[in-house]
């Protein structure tokens, strides 16, 4: 009697990991998946916030793949061990704050883990060669699995023909001749490959599914800490971050200010942790306050709250602030013009 | 049987499915988790996520502003 293989997929919800799983789940190997939350990911949850969002998918794209697959999905929480990869990466950051290389190794390392616990006997990942500038290059592709200490027991399975041959190939477990040799950054051969397995609606989210790829995003995490005169952060910095417009109008604080009724719904969770405000005499945003703002700076706070609310044209707006230990108090502001916010105080 | 809850409120996704995820290890099979949330994106999450694991959605409901998930435990082994 042969033996039942089994392989765990690290599934991103994108198409790569998706097509991965796919040919070798063709070829008789049991496969379950694992997905690595960081707290970066895009995933569909901004979406749950947004308001304007609401119609589109909600869907995570990780589960939404295993349920196409029909296969296992083990989501494993990383929040707190990222912080060390993305405060200290070995091989340094891409275009933005995205450690990418260090975070396949960590990724592949936690697969690694789950398959020693699970005694499963290889990992599989969606990569394809050439395909990333920072980590999916030939020559980096082995770091990954020396690091990760998955060694040859990590196949890729869309590129594998133009890789050396891994343990599962060597052994028969699977067969090489019927896995992928796609290169480059190109999409048509993954496209294709995904049209003859019969999927369709899979995300193909632009500029990949981490917030730490985008650029805004960065400026905002690097405004935090240097604001804070240091590199750390808490999950709740890193979840305020994807949400509302970032104003600083002084060094001292920022201004986080809801864009819509999704927004003020998720902030107004967070409201007890901050001094907040919002326009008592129209409708408008709920804005929190990240830092100390002085008796001054209350008042400028609560002239920019209300030039996004719909009091924005009035000549006085009442704008209540809370603060922290419950105190309260009610402004009466003339909102700022949209020139009086120089573009600067954006971050 | 027995009845569990458990509170996910204030979580945004993924967390309410790995929350779930971590507390059904710990029941048997037959055994009901109230799961009860704010993020709508749990209504699609957590029935999914029991979906390939072999677990039973018994109820979505709302109840004073939550989302609450009633699923059943099965397990094989």
């Amino acid at each position: 009697m042969t033996t039942q293989r089994k392989a765990v997929a690290l599934i991103s919800g994108g198409l790569d990991s998706m097509l991965a799983a796919k040919i070798i789940l063709n070829q008789g190997i049991h496969v379950e998946g694992v997905n690595i939350f960081t707290g970066f990911c895009v995933a569909g949850h901004t979406h749950a916030i947004r308001a304007r969002d609401r119609n589109k998918s909600m869907r995570n794209h990780a589960l939404w793949v295993a349920d196409q697959l029909g296969i296992k999905l083990h989501i494993i929480d990383v929040i707190e061990e990222y912080k060390q990869v993305l405060l200290n990466p070995k091989h340094g950051y891409g275009a933005n704050l995205n450690p990418c290389l260090d975070c396949k190794g960590f990724m592949v390392r936690k697969a690694r883990e789950w398959m020693d616990q699970h005694r499963f006997d290889f990992i599989i990942t969606g990569e394809v060669v050439g395909q990333r500038p920072k980590s999916q290059l030939k020559h980096k592709l082995p770091i990954i699995a020396r690091e990760s200490e998955a060694f040859d027991r990590l196949l890729r399975p869309l590129s594998a023909q133009v890789l050396e041959p891994t343990l599962p190939e060597r052994a028969g477990w699977v067969d090489r001749e019927k896995l992928g040799r796609i290169t480059g950054r190109s999409r048509k051969a993954q496209m294709a490959m995904a049209d003859r397995f019969g999927f369709s609606g899979y995300s193909q989210p632009a500029g990949g599914c981490c917030f730490l790829t985008d650029s805004n995003y960065s400026a905002k995490l690097r405004d935090l800490w240097r604001m804070r005169g240091e590199r750390r952060y808490e999950f709740d910095d890193i979840m305020l971050l994807k949400v509302g417009r970032h104003l600083r109008p002084r060094p001292n604080f920022k201004l986080i200010v809801a864009r819509d009724a999704g927004e003020n719904r998720f902030l107004h969770g967070f409201s007890k942790r901050f001094t907040h405000l919002y326009t008592d005499s129209h409708p408008g945003p709920l804005a929190l306050i990240d830092g100390h703002a002085s008796r001054d700076e209350l008042e400028l706070a609560a002239r920019i709250t209300a030039r996004f609310g719909q009091g924005r044209a009035a000549s006085q707006v009442r704008v209540k602030v809370t603060q922290r230990d419950g105190h309260q108090q009610v402004l009466s502001v003339t909102p700022l013009s949209q020139d009086q916010i120089p573009k600067e105080w954006y971050v | 049987m027995t009845g569990f809850t458990l509170d996910a409120r204030n979580l945004i996704c993924p967390l309410p499915v790995v929350r779930t995820q971590e507390k059904v290890e710990q029941l048997d099979s037959g055994d009901e988790l109230e799961v009860f949330c704010t993020d709508p994106a749990a209504l699609h999450d957590i029935p999914a996520w029991c979906r390939i694991h072999g677990h039973q959605v018994v109820e979505t409901s709302e109840r004073r502003g939550d989302i609450v998930v009633r699923l059943r435990v099965h397990k094989l082994d």
